[in-house]
């Protein structure tokens, strides 16, 4: 029998008995969010390749203001600096749903501000305010971002229904599919969001005698139970869309019709 | 027989050492096997909680490799057993000795919620109706055995010692299961932001993974509840549409 002197309690940043490898999520999460955030803001800033054929990137739509001829209040205005593109005027509401989004919140917490770092893992600070005071009491304002969110799902789903016009001609191109598949996984996402299921039937206590609540209440709470997964699958799909259209806009890839 | 070796914290009021303990494994073993081994043949004067060993008493709440979990439902097969494999009391509260703390501080916490209120009730004979799809969603948060190992990981009363200002996910699991109650009529929301400080907890969902009846502790009681919160605290709009709204009977 040895005897081994060390404190009950571990103190310190990172300071743990765990055995396992507890650093791996929150390293992937910080990779992961730190990619969308650079290549969003690159993406946002460059203020061109933004549209191929009937195909608009998801960073740029609603385009407000633009050269394309189709934005909704046409030529950018002269006093407006050359960095406020149409994403920058409208990248705000969709980025604030996330950052305010209940998921991401726990996630950016543990690998951006490591409090904590992981589950029973020392924090690097003493201190702890939490949500109740600011900053962080603004996540509050989730849900209205949440009722922009649903706006900009129409307005998306709207631009796959434009990318399947080729000239005055109803046609399918994989842009088309991609697009498709972006408006698909963001409504997973923001339909399955803690905000709407509250707003929907959550905040009754008797949802019986209600069935067209009660099933509504009954989906977004099955899409609410894989909002993680949702999450993360269009982050990377917006991410992918907008990748998608640039490069066919610089002539680098090649988009196909399917009919 | 292959043997592992048990690394368990012994000592009182948290002053104390580990202590190296080899221990015979035998199949479907589990931890609290492998202590009880200990306690009878090496250590007799070892201290441990227990009781059930079914994992529906919440007693032998420890921490294992560094993570809160139940002794009696921990199978050694699913730990690394080349390497000491390190059992020690509960980080959140007062040790006591060896791998016993005192709890009795979530009993303190658990008289300060308001009490069930049920309505008026429905018939003549005193008794009341609920449809079963209301009593189903607060029914989860009845499975709760208070182990306490959520109030282990929470971070707000494992590192920041807030135990004056936040009640913990336990609790929170409790003021849920009265809140959403088809027949309760008390109102919590002010205190669970004022006094109860669902405000400090910031949705690690440490709590949900360490359950070991796996309640769904942050998605299904925890944000509700702060959604609650928002309602009454911070949306304007959102009350002044209830207004109009039908309201609950």
């Amino acid at each position: 029998m040895s005897q081994i002197d060390v404190p009950l309690s571990p103190s310190g940043f990172g300071q743990t008995r765990r055995a396992d490898h507890w650093w791996v999520q929150p390293l992937f999460v910080f990779l992961g969010l730190s990619s969308f955030i650079v290549y969003a803001t690159w993406a946002a800033l460059q203020g061109a390749h933004y549209r191929f054929g009937p195909y608009i990137s998801p960073f740029y739509s609603p385009e407000l203001f633009g050269p394309s001829g189709q934005a909704w209040f046409g030529a950018k205005p002269s006093w407006m600096p050359a960095w406020v593109t149409a994403a920058v005027l409208i990248l705000w509401a969709p980025g604030g749903f996330r950052v305010t989004c209940y998921y991401y919140r726990g996630a950016y917490y543990k690998a951006f501000w490591a409090d904590p770092p992981s589950c029973a893992v020392g924090e690097p600070r003493k201190s702890y305010w939490g949500e109740r005071s600011f900053p962080l009491i603004l996540q509050n304002i989730h849900r209205y971002f949440l009722y922009l969110a649903l706006i900009f799902l129409l307005l998306l789903a709207h631009d796959v229904w434009q990318a399947c016009w080729f000239n005055g001609h109803f046609g399918i191109g994989v842009g088309t599919l991609v697009l498709l598949a972006n408006v698909t996984l963001l409504s997973c996402y923001t339909l399955g969001c803690h905000s709407l299921r509250h707003l929907i039937g959550g905040f009754r206590d008797r949802l019986a005698g209600a069935p067209v609540r009660k099933k509504a209440y009954d989906c977004v709470s099955c899409l609410n139970r894989s909002h993680l997964l949702f999450a993360w699958c269009s982050l990377f799909m917006v991410m992918f869309s907008d990748l998608y259209v640039r490069l066919c806009s610089m002539g680098i890839w090649t988009d196909f019709r399917i009919f | 027989m292959a043997t592992a070796t048990f690394r368990i914290f012994r000592g009182e009021k948290g002053q104390g050492r580990f202590q190296d303990y080899p221990a015979a494994v035998a199949e479907g073993m589990v931890v609290l096997d492998a202590v009880h081994q200990i306690q009878a043949e090496q250590a007799g004067d070892m201290a441990v909680r227990w009781n059930c060993k079914a994992g529906k008493c919440g007693s032998c709440s420890a921490e294992i490799n560094g993570m809160p979990k139940l002794m009696c439902m921990t199978r050694l097969n699913t730990l690394p057993l080349d390497k000491p494999i390190t059992v020690e009391p509960m980080h959140a509260f007062p040790h006591l000795k060896d791998l016993v703390t005192d709890v009795s501080w979530n009993y303190t916490v658990k008289q300060r919620i308001p009490k069930f209120q049920p309505r008026k009730p429905d018939a003549p004979d005193g008794s009341w109706r609920m449809a079963q799809e209301d009593v189903d969603r607060v029914q989860e948060f009845r499975k709760c055995i208070e182990c306490f190992l959520c109030q282990d990981v929470c971070h707000v009363l494992r590192d920041h010692q807030m135990h004056d200002q936040f009640i913990g996910p336990r609790f929170l699991v409790y003021a849920a299961a009265l809140e959403m109650h088809p027949l309760d009529t008390a109102d919590r929301i002010p205190q669970l932001r004022q006094d109860f400080g669902i405000g400090l907890c910031n949705i690690t969902k440490c709590c949900t993974k360490v359950c070991p009846e796996n309640i769904t502790i942050t998605d299904n009681a925890i944000i509700p509840l702060k959604e609650r919160v928002v309602d009454r605290f911070f949306d304007p709009l959102t009350r002044f549409f209830r207004m109009f709204g039908q309201k609950e009977a």
